[in-house]
């Protein structure tokens, strides 16, 4: 476990080296002059041009720029927005809680109607169920989320005027879009799980426990579903990548203050050092989290070894 | 999954099969497959209505008709008018062409360079694999519609930005799967005979292992196309992708937003058409997969 957990970080930290080089050189990636880039839409004099080159040591070798970036970034400095002169870090903070919550929530739906649906395909298999299941899988799959999201605002806010529209901050603000958000999750999340269940519906263990005479209800719920889950882990970081994304379409739709919504006005407002900073910060996270949901798949099943 | 046990002798015998007798095989499996008749067929149908939107509709897509402006559907104007007096039905015609060619695009590029940086990864090993490997760990290390973002966001917004950066978000996939492939075939005999009589590695990678990946290429092609149109409008949806006037059908939902209490139909028809495209694709996707490729099935 420790050993694993240790072989698992280290292999993480060429990935992290590489990430953040890579985030260091969107400036330079930029097409134009790196300095104009971070004056933004500003028109710009020579003189300007000159002094922020060396304030922000664009003069000096690139692996110099590097490492004091680094450095910076170590100390947990990303540098301030170049529109609100905000520090890069404190708007992340701010903003996160947001996210969570949002990404939280839609995992949580999309798990209940992911694996409720599978589960029912999976039993019924080769049914009207089965086939109805799976074509709801199929239509979730295969709705772009920010098309559910309009849809869910008509039907439910516009039509039928249950939830509000737009917004943050109490639970009816939170149904609609989490819901949008874990429609996509959900539909995969139902196939893999149907699958994965049919495949433990013919183990030997299933058989068993059917001949000793346990209720199928038992069957189903205590050796069948358990063990079916098991694959579902290896896809929750997949799950919580698309999640994330799909909060910054969500976020932006239903005006919610979270990391998404920050990142497109971002990109947007061409506010560079908010746009580095933030994509750093993302791919670090989902780096950890990735990790920690290879850890649960090591609790949870002892039949995996890493070594 | 527990298909794939009643299936395996026909597997085998596909395996075993001369080429042509192989290729036929499979043609007929796929009439048989209902996600592929269903998927091929919608799918047929929007690729003709939109490569022809001349013949189907007299409108020009930036056309205005003030006077006509957010007018509900009707004979005149079937799928209605946007905020600006400009047919719908139209828009979304037109709308498809740049979606599809940005799927169509974006798939492209990310197969070919994925299949490419695989076969290399996995045939030759040692420091390519792992150059490669760690430049794949990386672009995994972002969500990909935030990686497709911040590629945009450092290129800066524009059609062609947009399609490269749905590609090269979307090309771990191929890579990886190519590499698995490509190490399992490097050991059987067949390729060691290849390497006995001299045949260049280059040889042996294209005419030898390639055809081996295509079938899971083109299973991850054909639903990558359905993903890739998803993303590329969702950042045309956030203003990053195709610029107005021109129609596209993220931009289009993007502005139809404004008029959600008031116009249902701005922002329902070009989302209806991007959901019932991709779904085709989707079905197609997973009917190529269980007549190509049954251990893939899911």
């Amino acid at each position: 476990m420790t050993r694993f957990l240790t072989r698992r970080l280290l292999q993480a930290i060429p990935t992290v080296v590489l990430v953040t080089m890579l985030v260091f050189l969107m400036l330079h990636l930029t097409p134009g002059d790196p300095a104009q880039v971070l004056l933004g839409d500003q028109r710009s004099t020579p003189e300007m041009l000159e002094r922020v080159r060396a304030d922000m040591g664009l003069d000096r070798p690139l692996v110099e720029q590097y490492l004091t970036y680094m450095g910076s970034v170590l100390g947990g400095d990303l540098g301030r927005s170049l529109i609100t002169n905000i520090p890069v870090g404190e708007s992340i903070l701010l903003r996160l809680p947001h996210t969570i919550e949002l990404t939280i929530a839609a995992m949580l739906l999309a798990m209940v109607l992911g694996i409720g649906l599978g589960v029912l395909a999976a039993l019924r298999h080769n049914t009207v169920v089965d086939t109805a299941a799976m074509t709801l899988a199929l239509i979730g799959i295969s709705m772009p989320v920010y098309w559910s999201s309009l849809l869910l605002i008509m039907l439910f806010s516009v039509g039928l005027g249950w939830f509000p529209p737009i917004g943050q901050g109490s639970l009816d603000r939170l149904v609609l879009p989490a819901f949008a958000l874990a429609l996509v999750s959900a539909g995969a999340l139902a196939r893999l799980v149907r699958s994965s269940m049919l495949e433990v519906l013919n183990q030997d263990y299933i058989v068993t426990a059917r001949s000793k005479g346990l209720a199928q209800r038992r069957v189903i719920a205590w050796h069948a579903v358990r063990n079916a889950l098991i694959p579902v882990i290896t896809i929750l970081g997949l799950t919580f990548g698309n999640l994330l994304g799909g909060a910054v379409l969500t976020e932006t739709i239903f005006a919610r203050l979270g990391i998404g919504a920050m990142y497109v006005e971002a990109v947007l407002q061409k506010d560079f050092t908010l746009v580095q900073g933030t994509t750093l910060f993302i791919a670090l996270a989902y780096v950890v989290i990735n990790i920690t949901i290879d850890l649960i798949y090591l609790v949870i099943d002892p039949r995996i070894r890493y070594d | 999954m527990t298909d794939s046990a009643a299936k395996s002798p026909t597997i085998i015998a596909l395996a075993d099969a001369p080429k042509e007798r192989r290729f036929l095989r499979v043609l007929q499996r796929a009439r048989r497959s209902p996600n592929i008749i269903v998927g091929t067929t919608i799918l047929s149908v929007a690729i003709v209505l939109v490569v022809f939107a001349p013949v189907f509709t007299g409108f020009d897509p930036v056309e205005q008709f003030r006077r006509e402006r957010l007018n509900p559907p009707g004979a005149v104007h079937v799928f209605g008018t946007d905020n600006l007096g400009r047919d719908i039905f139209s828009r979304v015609l037109y709308g498809g062409r740049i979606s599809l060619q940005v799927g169509i695009i974006s798939v492209a590029i990310a197969s070919v360079t994925g299949t490419f940086l695989g076969l290399i990864s996995g045939y030759f090993g040692r420091w390519a694999d792992s150059l490669i490997m760690r430049l794949i760990d990386v672009l995994l290390a972002f969500p990909s519609i935030l990686l497709a973002l911040a590629i945009v966001a450092v290129l800066g917004r524009d059609l062609r930005n947009v399609m490269l950066a749905v590609g090269i978000a979307a090309l771990p996939v191929y890579t990886r799967v190519v590499r698995a492939s490509t190490l399992s075939i490097k050991q059987t005999d067949y390729i060691t005979a290849a390497q006995a009589i001299g045949s260049s590695s280059w040889r042996i990678l294209v005419a030898h292992i390639l055809p081996n990946v295509l079938a899971p290429i083109i299973v991850i092609s054909t639903n990558g196309i359905a993903s890739a149109i998803i993303a590329g409008a969702a950042l045309s949806f956030l203003g990053l992708g195709q610029q107005p006037p021109d129609p596209e059908w993220g931009l289009m939902l993007s502005q139809g937003r404004e008029y959600i209490r008031v116009a249902w139909w701005v922002t329902a028809f070009p989302g209806l058409a991007i959901m019932i495209t991709v779904l085709a694709i989707n079905l197609l996707g997973d009917g190529l997969r269980d007549v190509l490729d049954p251990r893939l099935k899911m």
